[in-house]
């Protein structure tokens, strides 16, 4: 047998028909649900008369318009059409009877954070939904993706997605990371480098020495922005870190069919010898803290550089940066380190698990925000909240002046009232900065969490390892 | 799903690269349960200022342009969220093609679930294509699925490729999962093997 990747053999696995052009069903194992990009799919089902065709494999929970303040059963706190597409996904789950985390339930969160926390993204599996960050389930050898409306629809209906195979990507991290460097600077830096269409048509698989070394909190946050370099997926092969992670967690295997599972996600790696359509490798070592310094996530730099000229890029890039830094309200050759922040958000899927909310309180500790500051920390699940406060990350935010909030997607995308206004400035732990992502004309630097927490202290974007 | 053969019609110019779908349809407007009525927002904060007014200069407020059915845009079309609401937006505003050198995977394929024809062109013949645009009302473009060839306001045809099964779909309008349905067998035979196979799943 020729030799496979990762991608290959997940692909393999799945594949439920192959028509003669080429076309494939893909079988899906979960499919995770929320509140936006769902009710039209529903809706069509409803339309055609059909029924959820797995409904014990069909997750839903809303995340992205729910407040996440206190009281937020009020329906006062939510705006006319946000608490109808909440009150939809309530009504939806309960007549198509799939799984379901309503708010009040302590479990409820970024559907993205809620499948790993409650096991029911696994090895080998395929996973989707309606959301592009999709890619975060990768980190544990899943092959998941993010689609559209239609193809919920579609799985919905079929469990199965029609596909086409993407070509293999491989990124390798080799070495170690030096103090201060995180997962998502990582992440960061490899867009940088392959641009936000350098992984078009491709998965890409994680690997090396730094990946290896990464917690599985650290592994979803480099798979949650494969998409925004283009991929379809990212992907790192499980291993004993996955497999501690994944066991006793409450959809978890257990007994003998733990033992039977492990039998097999054992067997998911790339073969020696395996073909890969593209290959970039960054030395671990050569990753800094990185921050954005314009409205894409490629436009990333080093915190110790310049704001660049836009002369110095080529093609429509010229033009694009040139209308970035416009946006961002900065000037070409300005320090990163001198750009002022008003606003702190530390949350996301990409940067919302309890490691990231221990990264930064490492930095807030003993100290207090900047003065005029708005800070807010939104915990990524009801789980992670709790258990940040069981260790005492909560108040060590609450006493630097952060606000504490509850879960959600909150300002990572803006569509519950957690916004930037106008030209406000916002050092960011999530995933994208496109122009008015975090509200309108609101300005964002994506950063780690460590780096979020020193822009809280000192008012300004701020190299994190001058306060280690 | 509206069926695409043959399409003529105004091309607008977007050269700028990295158009994302907040850009094609900041998410203020994801709030809706239909998929109707989204064309009025399409670039809603590339058109309107913040009173609501339109700003002239951008292009789909242009008179030339008000009516354009066809985008010709910069490199990477698409990027960001899997919002189907992009393509709900262009077609709501009369939009049925998009060309440019390379298009986001989610939002490429969502194109095709809604009778979106996107096409990839190498940077010469998007150059070209942009130009003509340039020209406006003048500049009428005609997209020949069948055939796959795009004609230009001179006469000029450039042709493109396209995926067999997909320009099969959007030529007869079908619709994916009542072809998936037709396979439920196979379905059913891959569930019952998998569940011996993995029955952790
Ligand atoms: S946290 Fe942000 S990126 Fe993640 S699912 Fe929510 S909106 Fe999308």
């Amino acid at each position: 047998m020729s030799p496979k990747t990762l991608y290959d053999k997940i692909w393999d696995a799945h594949l439920a028909h192959e028509a003669e052009d080429g076309t494939c069903l893909l079988y899906i194992d979960r499919h995770l649900v929320h509140e936006v990009t769902s009710p039209q799919a529903f809706e069509g089902l409803r339309m055609a008369g059909r029924k959820v065709h797995a409904p014990d494999k069909t997750i839903a929970v809303p995340d992205h318009n729910v407040p996440t303040t206190e009281g937020r059963d009020d329906p006062s706190q939510m705006t006319e059409d946000s608490r109808i597409q909440v009150a939809a996904l309530d009504k939806n789950a309960k007549d198509f009877g799939v799984h379901y985390y309503p708010v009040s339930d302590v479990r409820q969160g970024i559907v993205h954070i809620v499948g790993p926390e409650q096991g029911w993204t696994l090895p080998g599996m395929t996973v989707v939904c309606g959301d592009s960050h999709t890619a975060t389930h990768g980190a544990f050898g899943a092959l998941a993706h993010g689609i559209g409306t239609s193809e919920v629809e579609h799985v919905l209906a079929t469990q199965t997605l029609i596909q086409k195979k993407s070509k293999n990507m491989k990124v390798e991290i080799t070495g170690k990371l030096a103090p201060g460097v995180t997962a998502k600077d990582i992440t960061l830096a490899v867009i940088g480098k392959t641009g936000t269409a350098g992984g078009t048509g491709h998965v890409i698989e994680y690997c090396g020495e730094a990946i290896q070394s990464l917690s599985m909190e650290g592994r979803m946050t480099v798979c949650n922005m494969a998409i925004e370099g283009g991929a379809r997926a990212g992907l790192i092969a499980p291993d004993e870190t996955t497999f501690e992670y994944v066991k006793g967690r409450p959809h978890a295997p257990k007994g003998a069919q733990w033992e039977a599972a492990m039998d097999w996600w054992k067997t998911l790696y790339t073969d020696e010898g395996a073909h890969f359509d593209k290959v970039v490798t960054i030395r671990g070592e050569d990753i800094a803290p990185v921050v954005t310094w314009g409205t894409s996530p490629e436009d990333v730099l080093p915190i110790t550089e310049v704001v660049p000229d836009p002369s110095s890029f080529t093609g429509g890039k010229v033009e694009a940066a040139k209308r970035s830094i416009e946006y961002m309200g900065l000037t070409p050759g300005q320090k990163l380190s001198d750009i002022a922040i008003d606003t702190v958000f530390i949350g996301s899927c990409t940067n919302g698990r309890i490691e990231d909310l221990r990264a930064a309180a490492a930095i807030v500790k003993g100290k207090k925000i900047k003065e005029g500051m708005r800070a807010m920390v939104v915990p990524g699940s009801g789980l992670v909240r709790a258990q940040a406060e069981e260790e005492g990350l909560a108040d060590i935010f609450k006493d630097a002046g952060f606000e504490w909030r509850l879960a959600g997607c909150s300002m990572c995308l803006a569509m519950n009232p957690d916004q930037l206004s106008e030209g406000e400035r916002c050092a960011s732990t999530s995933n994208r900065n496109f122009e008015g992502r975090q509200g309108y004309k609101g300005r964002t630097h994506l950063v780690s969490p460590g780096m979020a927490a020193a822009a809280a202290i000192t008012g300004k974007l701020t190299d994190v390892r001058e306060m280690m | 799903m509206e069926k695409f053969d043959k399409l003529t019609g105004i091309a607008a110019p977007m050269p700028l690269v990295n158009i994302d779908t907040d850009m094609i349809i900041p998410k203020v407007f994801l709030k809706t349960i239909k998929r109707e009525g989204l064309g009025v927002n399409l670039f809603d904060e590339m058109r309107y200022d913040r009173q609501g007014n339109e700003i002239e200069d951008f292009v789909l407020n242009k008179p030339a342009y008000r009516d354009a059915q066809i985008i010709v845009a910069g490199d990477n079309f698409g990027c960001g969220s899997s919002r189907e609401h992009a393509p709900w937006a262009l077609l709501d505003f009369g939009i049925r093609c998009v060309i440019s050198t390379s298009f986001a995977d989610i939002f490429y394929n969502n194109c095709f679930k809604n009778g979106i024809l996107p096409i990839v062109l190498p940077q010469e013949d998007v150059d070209k294509l942009m130009d003509d645009a340039e020209r406006g009302a003048n500049a009428v473009v005609t997209v020949d699925l069948e055939a796959q060839e795009i004609t230009g306001p001179d006469g000029g045809k450039v042709t493109f490729d396209i995926d067999p099964f997909r320009k099969h779909c959007l030529l007869n309008g079908l619709d994916d999962i009542g072809l998936t349905l037709e396979k439920s067998a196979s379905i059913e035979a891959f569930e019952e093997k998998a569940a011996q196979a993995r029955p952790w799943v």
